[in-house]
Order: structure tokens, then sequence, then C-alpha cells
């Protein structure tokens, strides 16, 4: 009866309301590089430009800040993509040999980039007789003529045929046929070959009346559309790859499978036939690769540049992704990490210019985009503001930091410009700058941190749309590694020949896996840092502003215990270099200290106030006052039973158990035969056959389909003694009255640690504390029953905020906790959440998440969710990250379900373990190993692209400018399910909710498209079926909830300073 | 006190409300009647027995032959209440001198076969060999339970396994599966979830309730329908301390069948049989309750620290080996039973030693600490 009651308090309508005023889920942006890049084109007039991908994805971009994204319906690779220059509009072609025409439409005020038309090319002459329509095979190159009118396509059986880009519909009869070539060829050209699939089709600037079109078999023609006949006819001999011509006309470049590349006049008398004035292989004379792309573009100060891709000499340096540019005698040849995509460049199109002028090249290669600039001596790169290659070393931990004091902003962009020397003059800045970005400043500066396999910790700007890179931190320096010097010895060791230059950062191959940072935590306010690693260093860094030298403390800590009887077969620890290092203005390592034994940082926290460090590994974790440079702590975790983690990472691929069973079979196997094994090539692959068998039929457990043991977590479980989380917080462990430093430690078997600390207190005035050691004594240990593993830690105060951050409070810049108040500690582990009273640790309310939901808890935030409707209301909730990739959002202290959203594939492991949320009710997630998406649950704070790009292409006669916005994205780019706008119990709420969120989906407005708006937030009543699970804590809380926002509202002067803790785990 | 007892009456005057007891110790029988109605307490019996019998400085035990002739104990107010009431009309009782009587069992059959035994042993004479010391049963706890009977539809079963203090693991195994339906539109494939293997000696399989191929609807209330076997899994193994399974047993024979409709509790067993396989949650609520459910569920343990010693009065810690620092009257109950509970079992108070310490495996696990701090003091278990 009772439970009837509190249960339709879900459906409290003023309660709703202010859910969808507080929350609201948008997948926004994508930052980094897009996943298996496939096409490019650039618009020069509008200077944008736009990436394909094998996913079908078309991402296009401009000024910083301006992008666009679209999704092809069927996920086939972009093979090309051409702007029609000046509209805004892009003509795709697909590996199914579709042709598809997307455009940046405005749509009801707004616009998005969408797909307007498609066409499939017939590829069979009609069955049924009555088609007209040519047969049309596949479809190799795509050239635009006319401004845009007009698309000419080159098929694979050498046929031309030609398009009407605005309906996308064949013209029919203007079909070039190749007997028609031939048949205007002279006599002695014929070869009574077929001239193969037309290869490239270029068109003439100043006279839209010519086409050139190349044939696969090295056959050039230049073709009059008017008098439909050949006017120039060249012969090459080679298999043609790749053709330019020049802007005047008057010159033909042509590049051949050979590894060579022919200059041919186009203009010179009257002849019919030409022949090349120079054919050269630029890295002769051995057997060369291809040339798969020249350009040849002219100079007004005089000369030309010939860039063309591969070429390269077949045996030696076969192997390598590069660009060579060539200008007089000056060649470079770019050195790329990976395979080149495409290039082009940005140069002047007007028609009244004589010449190309280019100013910069752009190289799109697998994993990563490169921009020369032109113009300065010695082609420098030029830093990208977007698309950086996060996964330039794979990411292995991230982190983010939100409200970013100015001080420590501006530090890290300077030091960020004094390791890449940004360009001086305005002209070589990014080149690609169409558009421009609407969207407001960012209110606050937010830092995202990704520590990488290599070592190093990178900076970026996640303030906006853009992710910039801001600065790098390497702390492979600190290390000795056997492969320090390997790159140096390369270099030397290669010729002058071919002029190799190094370009681009993605560099995924590690020097040793040791380095890699597993966890990184940033104090912004004393800009002090701690990185953890692989082979459990960690290291305290301190920013400084100039370059030292200077030794780092080195210390070790046996997290062991003297425990007896394990032994650590993983790998060793690293071994730091002695002496005083030289290290550049920057993060500067100041204490080292290195976990015995050395397994891999599971957990780390940092408070600079208190000068203190706590990391945790599978095996325990310490305490470390790196202020005083000791150890306070150390304790270990393990469980006496608990084998695995002892014997360290490489054995967990086959766990000794299973390695003696096989081989005590082994043993009796050979008892069995009854004979000595003789130890000869025969015997020995009959035991490698009978392995194999072994292997091949498991057990019959093995043989049934899928099934899962149904067992309680035992104490003995593998790896229990795990430490996921590591909290800091002063409040009320002894006793009700004094309150102090704290230590709380979770482990993977569902205990709790909580240590009482003994500080010695600041002086007034001084920033280090007296020289006096720090005390921890054991103040409470919780065993969970449910054993299941804590993933966050967090302590509330009085009135059921999280604490603030070290130094928050003290420097006024948050809302100093209520002190007065009782404290309670939250505890989420992967199956529930469970707040417990301070300093009696006694339940107060719980949620069962996994014995309601069946899913696992991944990641868990305390977040602020400010509403869309009054700027200065806000609540504190718990964000968390299922198993099942599913977003929920929890209100704290009750802990009562408020909303929740599918997010990420449940299949999308990476993504679902790499989701890092932010204090503001964002999130962002990797969709593959170089990109980003960023998400937000909250209605107020969303990061998403606002841009206007203006258009010359006239659709409508009055108005010949467009202010397009750019919509919240309403597909995704890399194939992941859509935001879901009508959650699940749209199906049980009243309709008025469900229409709304169903005309959101389908048909947006503006209303929708505005982020402020309060129709936008489409996030209906989203109760979690709280069957059964109703206990006096609900009731509580119940009674509670309602005086809630009263009591929030009393306080909204103090909340808009006030900021809560992020628990990033 | 013994006033309740009529030594004196014969059954010559036999009334209803006396219930005559023959009682034998050995070869002798003594003869005396109880009042049905208020057979007083056991320890007056148990010393009116002693008495009659003239075994004063031995100690006895006492046991009586029920309607079925088993032999069983009468060692507690409870029991032996239920003999008085159970006569018809004479209370057979038994009485043996608790040495001799630890090698017998109690229970069904145990009459005849300690006959057979008791001659077996005249034959032997003094060559027997003393028996194991087994005591006697003094306390029970379920393991395993049907629930909510009067509800469910009949092809469905409802059981409740209770893994508390229980050392066996709990045993079993589900997978994936595909079940035929009735549905409007006749019959339709759905997937659903089974029972795929038992573990021999786990408590699924002792209990007998739960077999192979059955197939499970529910988890503590909540349907699995829709849900993946991780979820499932996940569902089951967060509530293995009380784990409720709903399942539909592949052998329909066994199933409870209920007496008659009208003779339910009340009108909630005019259950769902239009849709069989959805139980509306409404049953679900009213027949187990959460927070009853929660009563005896988990409480996390929380070990006080060796803090310095506050000045707070009610903070005394207790001796080691006793754990009782309590929080509330309830909750020490509770701790004291289980405690109680777990105690019963072969190995004493080994369970919760263990338990405590796993929790802290490494008794010098603080630098900070004094070695052996945590014994000194020893710990103060909170519930």
């Amino acid at each position: 009866m009772m439970k009837f009651r509190f249960r339709r308090q879900g459906a409290d309508p003023q309660r709703e309301k202010l859910k969808q005023e507080l929350f609201a889920f948008h997948k926004t942006v994508e930052h980094g590089f897009p996943n298996q890049p496939s096409a490019l084109a650039f618009d020069p007039e509008l200077r944008i430009m736009a990436i394909g991908t094998r996913s079908g994805a078309v991402r296009i971009y401009g000024a910083p800040g301006v992008e666009f994204t679209g999704l092809h319906h069927d996920a086939a690779t972009v093979t090309q993509m051409h702007f029609l220059p000046g509209q805004g509009r892009l003509l795709t072609l697909l590996d199914d040999n579709s042709l598809h025409l997307w455009e940046i439409v405005p749509h009801n005020g707004c616009a998005h980039l969408e797909e307007t038309l498609s066409f499939q090319p017939p590829s069979r002459p009609g069955f049924d007789g009555t088609s007209t329509l040519p047969s049309l095979s596949r479809v190799t190159v795509v050239l635009l003529v006319d401004a845009g009118d007009r698309a000419v396509l080159g098929t694979e059986g050498g046929s031309v045929v030609f398009l009407n880009v605005d309906t996308l519909t064949l013209l029919e009869g203007q079909t070039l046929a190749p007997d028609e070539v031939l048949r205007s060829l002279p006599d002695d050209c014929r070869c009574g070959k077929a001239l193969g699939p037309v290869e490239s089709l270029q068109g003439h600037l100043q006279d839209p009346n010519k086409i050139l079109i190349g044939y696969s078999r090295g056959l050039l023609v230049i073709w009059s559309q008017t008098a439909r006949c050949v006017e120039r006819v060249f012969l090459g001999n080679q298999q043609l790859e790749s053709l330019c011509w020049e802007r005047s006309g008057s010159t033909v470049v042509s590049s051949h499978s050979d590894g060579s590349y022919a200059v041919w006049p186009a203009d010179s008398g009257s002849a019919l036939v030409l022949q090349p004035t120079a054919a050269t292989t630029p890295y002769g004379p051995f057997p060369c690769k291809a040339i798969n792309k020249i350009l040849w573009r002219s100079c007004e100060s005089g000369g030309h540049f010939i860039i063309f891709s591969g070429g390269m000499p077949r045996a030696s340096y076969g192997d390598r992704h590069c660009v060579s540019v060539l200008r007089a005698e000056t060649l470079v040849t770019l050195d790329f990490t990976s395979r080149v995509i495409d290039f082009f460049t940005v140069h002047s199109t007007r028609p009244e210019d004589e010449f190309d002028d280019p100013q910069a090249l752009a190289v799109l290669l697998e994993e990563e985009l490169v921009v020369l600039d032109l113009q300065t001596p010695g082609w420098p790169a030029v830093p990208a503001p977007y698309l950086a290659p996060l996964h330039s070393s794979a990411i292995t931990c991230s982190a983010h930091v939100a409200n970013v004091p100015a001080k420590l902003w501006a530090r890290l962009v300077s030091l960020g410009e004094q390791q890449s020397p940004q360009p001086t003059s305005s002209a070589s800045s990014w080149p690609i700058t169409g558009g421009r970005n609407l969207a407001q400043e960012p209110s606050q500066r937010g830092l995202l941190l990704t520590g990488h396999e290599d070592g190093t910790v990178r900076f970026w700007d996640a303030s906006g749309v853009a992710l910039r890179p801001l600065y790098k931190l390497s702390t492979a320096g600190l290390f000795q590694t056997d492969f320090e010097h390997t790159d140096s010895l390369v270099q030397a060791a290669e010729d002058d020949w071919p002029p190799f230059r190094k370009v681009g950062c993605f560099d995924p191959y590690s020097d040793d896996p040791r380095l890699g940072v597993q966890k990184v935590a940033l104090c912004k306010y004393t800009a002090q840092m701690v990185v953890a690693g692989t082979a459990g260093q960690v290291l305290v860094l301190e920013l400084s502003d100039v370059p030292t030298e200077q030794a780092v403390s080195v210390a070790s800590m046996d997290l062991l215990q003297d425990r007896e009887g394990f032994t650590w077969k993983g790998h060793d620890r690293l071994s730091p270099s002695t002496g005083p290092l030289p290290w550049p203005a920057g993060f500067q390592p100041r204490v080292l200290v290195q976990c015995l034994p050395p397994a891999a940082v599971t957990a780390v926290t940092l408070h600079t106030e208190w000068g203190l460090v706590a990391f945790g590994t599978s095996h325990g974790f310490g305490l470390f006052d790196y202020q005083r440079k000791s150890p306070v702590l150390a304790r270990c975790t393990l469980h006496p039973n608990d084998s695995l983690a002892m014997e360290g990472p490489l054995s967990r691929v086959k766990s000794l158990k299973k390695s003696l069973r096989q081989s005590f079979r082994r043993i009796r196997k050979s008892r069995v035969s009854g004979k000595k094994r003789a130890v000869n090539a025969s015997s020995k692959l009959q035991e490698a056959n009978a392995q194999l068998a072994e292997q091949a039929c498991p057990h019959d457990v093995e043989v049934t389909p899928v099934q899962r043991r149904i067992e309680p977590r035992s104490a003995d479980d593998s790896l229990s003694g795990v430490v996921r989380c590591l909290y800091f917080a002063d409040t009320f462990l002894r006793d009700a009255v004094h309150h102090g430093p704290t230590l709380w430690a979770g482990t993977n078997s569902g205990s709790v640690f909580a240590y009482a600390l003994e500080v010695p207190v600041v002086t007034t005035g001084s920033e280090k504390r007296p020289e006096r050691a720090v005390e921890a004594v054991l103040g409470k240990e919780v065993q969970l029953m449910h054993r299941a593993p804590v993933v966050a830690i967090a302590v509330l105060d009085g009135r059921g905020r999280p604490l603030p951050e070290p130094y928050e409070a003290s420097r006024d810049l948050a809302q100093a906790p209520d002190m007065q108040g009782g404290h309670a500690v939250l505890i989420a582990s992967e199956e529930q959440f469970k707040v417990f009273t301070l300093p009696k640790v006694s339940a107060k309310t719980k949620f069962k998440l996994t014995a309601h939901e069946g899913c696992r808890v991944r990641k868990v935030a305390l977040a602020t969710f400010a509403s869309v409707v009054c700027e200065d209301y806000t609540e504190t909730c718990l964000a968390c990250l299922t198993n099942l990739g599913d977003v929920h959002v929890f209100s704290v202290p009750g802990l009562r379900p408020q909303v929740h959203y599918s997010c990420i594939r449940k299949e999308d492991i990476s993504g679902i373990a790499s989701c890092v949320f932010t204090r503001h009710g964002q999130g962002f997630y990797l969709i593959s190993p170089s990109e980003f998406e960023r998400f937000s649950l909250s209605a107020r704070n969303i990061t998403e692209p606002l841009c206007s790009l203006d258009i010359r292409w006239p659709r409508s006669t009055t108005c010949d400018s467009y202010r397009l916005q750019e919509s919240p994205k309403l597909s995704q780019a890399n194939g992941t399910p859509g935001i879901i706008l009508a959650p699940r119990s749209c199906d049980r709420s009243p309709s008025p909710a469900r229409s709304k969120g169903a005309g959101d989906t389908l048909e947006p407005s503006e209303a929708t498209l505005s982020p402020m708006s309060v129709d936008s937030a489409t996030s209906a009543d989203t109760t979690l079926d709280t069957t059964g699970d109703v206990t006096m804590e609900d009731v509580k809380d119940f009674l509670s909830s309602s005086e809630e926002p009263q009591k929030n509202l009393r306080n909204v002067a103090q909340d808009e300073a006030r900021a809560c803790t992020i628990l990033i785990k | 006190m013994n006033r309740s007892f009529h030594k004196s009456q014969t059954l010559r005057f036999y009334d209803c409300s006396a219930v005559e007891v023959k009682s034998k110790f050995g070869a002798e029988f003594r003869r005396f009647s109880l009042d049905r109605h208020r057979p007083g307490r056991f320890e007056d019996f148990y010393q009116l027995v002693v008495h009659t019998h003239r075994l004063t400085s031995t100690d006895v035990t006492i046991g009586y032959a029920d309607v079925h002739g088993d032999l069983l104990p009468i060692n507690n107010d409870d029991n032996f209440c239920k003999a008085v009431s159970s006569a018809c009309p004479l209370l057979r009782v038994f009485v043996q001198k608790r040495e001799e009587a630890d090698g017998c069992n109690f229970g069904a059959g145990a009459l005849s076969r300690k006959r057979r035994v008791l001659a077996a042993l005249r034959e032997e004479g003094l060559r027997r060999r003393a028996p194991p010391a087994i005591g006697l049963p003094r306390d029970f706890r379920p393991v395993s339970s049907i629930i909510d009977v009067d509800i469910l539809p009949e092809t469905h079963r409802r059981v409740r396994l209770y893994r508390h203090g229980c050392e066996k693991p709990l045993g079993f195994y589900i997978r994936d599966g595909t079940s035929v339906r009735v549905t409007a539109q006749g019959l339709e494939k759905v997937p659903g979830i089974f029972i795929s293997r038992m573990v021999p000696g786990g408590l699924a399989e002792s209990t007998g309730l739960l077999a192979v191929n059955d197939e499970v609807l529910e988890v503590n209330g909540i349907e699995v329908a829709g849900k993946t076997l991780d979820q499932a899994t996940d569902m089951m193994i967060a509530n293995s301390h009380n784990l409720i399974i709903t399942v539909k047993p592949a052998n329909q024979r066994n199933n409870v069948v209920r007496s008659s409709r009208t003779s339910g509790s009340s009108g909630q067993s005019t259950d769902s049989t239009a849709s069989p396989h959805s139980l509306p949650p409404a049953h679900v609520l009213q027949n187990f309750h959460p927070d009853e459910m929660e009563s005896d569920e988990e409480a996390d343990i929380v070990i006080e620290g060796a803090l310095v010693p506050q000045p707070a009065p009610r903070t005394q810690l207790a001796p080691p080996g006793s754990l009782t620092r309590i929080n509330g009257a309830s909750l020490a109950y509770r701790l004291n039973r289980d405690l109680t509970l777990s105690g019963s079992g072969r190995e004493g108070n080994g369970s919760i030693h263990r338990l405590l310490s796993s929790l802290k495996a490494d008794p010098r696990h603080s630098l900070a600490l004094p070695p052996g701090g945590v014994e000194e003091h020893g710990p103060a278990v909170t519930l």
C-alpha cells in the first residue's frame, strides 16, 4: 500500500518539469581525427574542407569551431568527394557506385548538412527494353563543369557520361563512348586495343568547353564538347595514374605507374598528336612505385611547384608513405608515418588571377592531417587548431578538469607555444578558414588530460567545439629505457637521397610499455600534478615557467608489507636516471615514488593543501608526503588466496592452475603410452599435435552454448585486492565533534578503508606546513556484504553536497562545506550506491542498481546540473555509466533515479572504459582510437557547433547569403546509434511528452535546435522501475525531497560559486 | 509448582483434559498424567520424570513416540507442549541416560531401529564401541523455501534460497534458450533464460527445488524477459545473499496443487490466467516485502580501527572474540542471532573469525600502527 503511494512520486508533475529543465541528453560533437578517412575535398571559395570516411561519414571543417557532420545511409566507403565551389554543396561517390549530393541546408532558420539527392547509376542495360538509359559500369572519376551544373563521370568501361547535378539525372545523348574517341584519332595512334578505364578527367579553368580525358592505358585526349571531336592527342606509353592541367591550359602533366611523370605542351602549334617535353622518374633509375597523384602549381615569382605522392624506389623505400614537393631545384620528400589518402593545395582560383600561388599544402593521411605552409621558406608545418590525432600514441587514460583558473590557463598556453612555435605571420596561419563560429566564448575553461602509452600526458583545450592541443608533457625522459637513441641512429644511417623529412606526430610505437600513463590528477590551483604509470611509478610534478636542471628524489614503497609467499612475475620497475637532469619549462618532476611490486597503478589522488599523494595498485595502497619526501602509510590489500595478483600481468593470459593441469596431463599421457619419449622431431611433432587436439576439443563445459555461473562474489576471488579508488576528505571519522583529514580507499572486493590523518596545520602566511611527520591511523574498515568492486567514494557535507576540492574553500573559490550538519559518505560499488552516516558508519540510503536493472556500474561522477529556466538553480547529482552503455542520473543524497539514457553501444567496451564525466554534466568517450564523442546530460550546459557560412550560390532570388547554423547533431557520424530522444518510459507516460519527443526527432523545430530553450529538453519521465525496493530510506527521501527545491532556492546565492568534486575513476 | 501434574489420578477417572503418560526407563515403567490444556513447563516435567524414576543424580534425555511411531525429543517447552497435545490418548515417554542416548538418533523409524540395535547390543555384550558423540540438534535454519504459492500459477514456482551463513555454493548455471508461449497469435517462440547445470553438492541442488532446464522468469520480483543472459547473471549475483527466483519447472509433475480457490487467504489468488507469463507486479509486492527481505540481508561490516581513545563513555571495547559493540537493539538482536547461527556449525565462530581475518589479513597493515595494535584492542564489530 505504502509503496504505491511513494512510487507515484516519480510522476510528480512539478518534479517532472524540473527534471526536464535540468537534464537532457545530446551527443554534441566529435573531437579528434575521423577514424579511417578515405576521401578529401576542398572548396577554395568557401575555404572549407570535407573528409569522408570508410564508414560513410562526411565531415566538413572550416575555421575552428565550424563543423558539419553527415552520415550516408549505407555504411559504404566514401571514395571521392567534390565541392560545388561556393555553393555549400558536396557530391560524394561511394564504394557501391552511388552518387550523393549533400547540402548545407537552412531549415526553419537553422541548418545542417543534409543529403538531398542520391543516384545509383544503372549497372546493366535495361532489361525491359524500354529503358533508354545507357549502361554505366563503375564510376572511376568525377569532374564538375559549368560551375557545378553538370558532372562528368568517367567509367571503368571507358565511356564518359554527363550528369545534371541539380537533379542527379543522366544527360542522355551526351555520352562519349570510347569508340567515338577512337574514331577521331589518327590512324597511326590506334593500336586495336581498348582504351581502358577512364583514369582522370580535368577541366580547363578558362574554357569550360574542353575536357582533358586520360585513359588507363596511357592515352590522353583533349575533347571539345561543342565540336564533339578530339582537339589534341597525347600518346603516353605508361599506365596512367593521375593528370593535372596547368592553370593557363598550356601544359599537362601526367603521372604513371612506373614512378615517372611527363610534362606535355598543350598549346604548341596545331599538331594533333603531341610528344612530351619532359619525362622523368624522380626517384629512378631503379624500379619505382606508382605516382598516385600529381599537382602542378604555378607561382607568380616564377617557376612552379610539382607535388606528387608515391614514386619511391620500390626496393629501398617502397614501404614509405611520402609526398614529394619540388620547386625548381628544391626537392623535399615528406615522410609520413601513415598512408597518404589525398592532398590538395590552397591556392587562388579566381579566373582573373594568372598564377596559382599556392599558400599551403594539406595532406590527409590515414591517421592525421598535415598542413605545410608553402609561402614561408623551409615549408614549415602549420599546427592544426582541430583534427588533432588524439591517438598519436594510444590513449591509456583521460581526465577532465573544469573551471581552470585563468592564470594556469595562460601559463599552459604560453608553454604550449614554446613547445610548438606558432607561425609568426598571419598569412601563414591555418588556411582553412571558412565560416564563422557563432558559439559564445565558453564561460569557463575546460581542460582534458589524456595519458598515453608512451608516457606522455597531453593537455587539450576542451572548452569549445574544436579540441585544441595546448601542451604536452613527457615523463619518459626521467627513465632509462633501452630504446633511447634509436631515432637519432636511424637518422644518421640514412643517406641524403631521397631528402626525407619527417612530418606529423602520429607515432604509435611505444619505446617501453612500462612508461604508459595509467592515472593522472591535476590540482588546478597549485599547478601540481601526479602522473602514475604501468610500472608502479608515481610522479609528482610542478609547473615551472623556467627551465631547470635538478635531480628528482626517488623513493620506493613496498606495498606487500613483508607478506610471505608471493612472487612477482611481471615486469621490472623502471630505472630512473640518476643525477641532475635538465628540464624544460613546464611540468617538472619533483618526486618519484615507485611501488613494489611494480604493478600498474590503479588509483591515484592528490591533496596539495596537505602535500599528500595516495596511490594504489593491485596489491595495496600507499600514502606519501611529497613535501617532506617521506612515506606515511603502506597497506596491503591482498587476500592470501589471491595468487593471480602476485604473478603480474604476464600470467594473466594463462593461469598457473591451467598450465599445471596441462603439464600433468602431458605427463600422464606419456606414462600411458608406456615408452620413453625419444627426443626427436617426430615425437615432438606428435606432442604438438596432441596439444593442439587437446586445445581443439575443450571440456564439455565449454561445448554447451553460453552459460553463466551464479555464484556470489567471495573473498578469495582473484584480483580482489585491486585498489579501485582513493579519496581525501576533511570530515568526521573519529567522532561527531572533531573533523580532520581522512583518506579513503576502496578495493575490488568491496572493502573500504578509512584512515584518520594527522596533518600538521599550515601556519597562516606561509604556503608550506611545518616540518612534522604526517601520521595515519586506521579509523574504519567497511566490508560491503555484496563484495562488488568499489568504484568511487565521496563525502557529502551537512547539506548533502560533495566536499570542495583542496584550496577551493580556503581561497574562497567555493562555498565552504557545511561542517555543522552530519556528514555522510557515498560509496558507489559496481552493484549499488550507498550513503552511510559519519562518523558512525550506518547505512542511510541506497540504490541497488544491479538488482533492478541487471547492469553494473562502470563510471561514476558527481556533477552539478543547472536549470535552463532559472540561472541560479542547480542540483548536484550522481551520473553513472553502466556496462550496458546507459547513463543514469541519481539525486544525491537521496539516491533516487532521475533520468537515464542509452549512450554507448554495450559492445563498445573501449568506449565505455574511456568515458570521462565533467563536473557540469558533460562527458567524453572514445568512439574510435582517434575520436572522442562529447555528450551532455545537462539541459543547460551544452557544447555544440554553432556556425555560419556565407554561401554565394543563390537558390532563391531574394537573398544571396544565408546565415546558417548547424543544429545539434541528429545523426552520428561513426555509425553508432543516434540520440535516443524518447526514453523508454514514454510508453507509460501520457502522450504530450511522447509526441514532443517524437516530433523533435523527426522534424527538428527551431526550439529543438536552440540549446537554451526549455522545449528542447526532450527528456520525458524516465523513472526507473523501483519495484520491490522501497525501503525506509526512500520514505525519508520522499519526505525531504519536497523541501529540497526550497532549500536549494534559499542557497542559490551561495550555489553560484559552489562547485562539486568530480570523481573520475 | 507441580500442581498441574495429577499424580494420584487414575485412569478410571478418565476425563478428557487429562493425558495418560507412560514413562519408560530401561525396563521400568512409571505412569502418571498431565493436563492436556495446561501441561506446564518443560523443566517441571523434567523434574517430575527424574523424580518418579529416582534418577536425580544422572543426566537424562527424554523422548516420546508421536502418532507415526517416530521417536522425537522433548527438550524444550515447545516440543513438550506438542508432545502433550498430540498424545492420543497415551503419551509414551522414553527416558535414557544422556551418555547412552547419544548413540541413538531421534527421528523417523528410530524406535524400530533402536529395538534392533538394542537386540544386537545384548548379543554383542561389552564389546560395543563408544559411538561418536553427536549432540542433539538445537536449532534449525531454513535453506530454501517455496513461497507465494497462493498467488502464482500452478505451473510456476517461486523459490527462495537462503544463502546467508551457508557454507555451500549456490551452485547453478544459467543459459540462453527459447521457450514457447501461447499468445493471441498462437504459439510463439521467445527467448528465455534457463538453468543449464547444477553444481553437485551446491545449495541449489540440495534443495531439490530447481532443476536443469527450468525456465527462469523472475529474479527477486523483477522479470528477466527482455534482459540478456549477462544482465540476469548480474541480477542474480547482486541478490545472491537472498535469492528469490521464479521458475517454470521443466518437470511439471511435482507442482504444488492448490486445494481450492475459496480456501485461499484472500481474493488475490484469482491470478493471472489471462497472461500467465507476466505476473502483475502487484502480486509481487503484496507477497514478499522488500523490507522484510532486507532485514536479514547484507549488513555491511564495519570494523572500528584502533583510533586514539575517545572520551565518549559508550566506547567500551569488548574482549576479543565476543562481538558485542551494539548500535541498536534490533541490530544487536540480529547480530547475536546471526552469530549463533553461524556458531551452531561445526566450526563455532569460525566463519565470523574468518571474515574478520580476511578483512585485516595483515595485522601490520599500517605503518603508523604499533605492531599488533589491532589485536590488542580487539576488533569490535558494528552492524
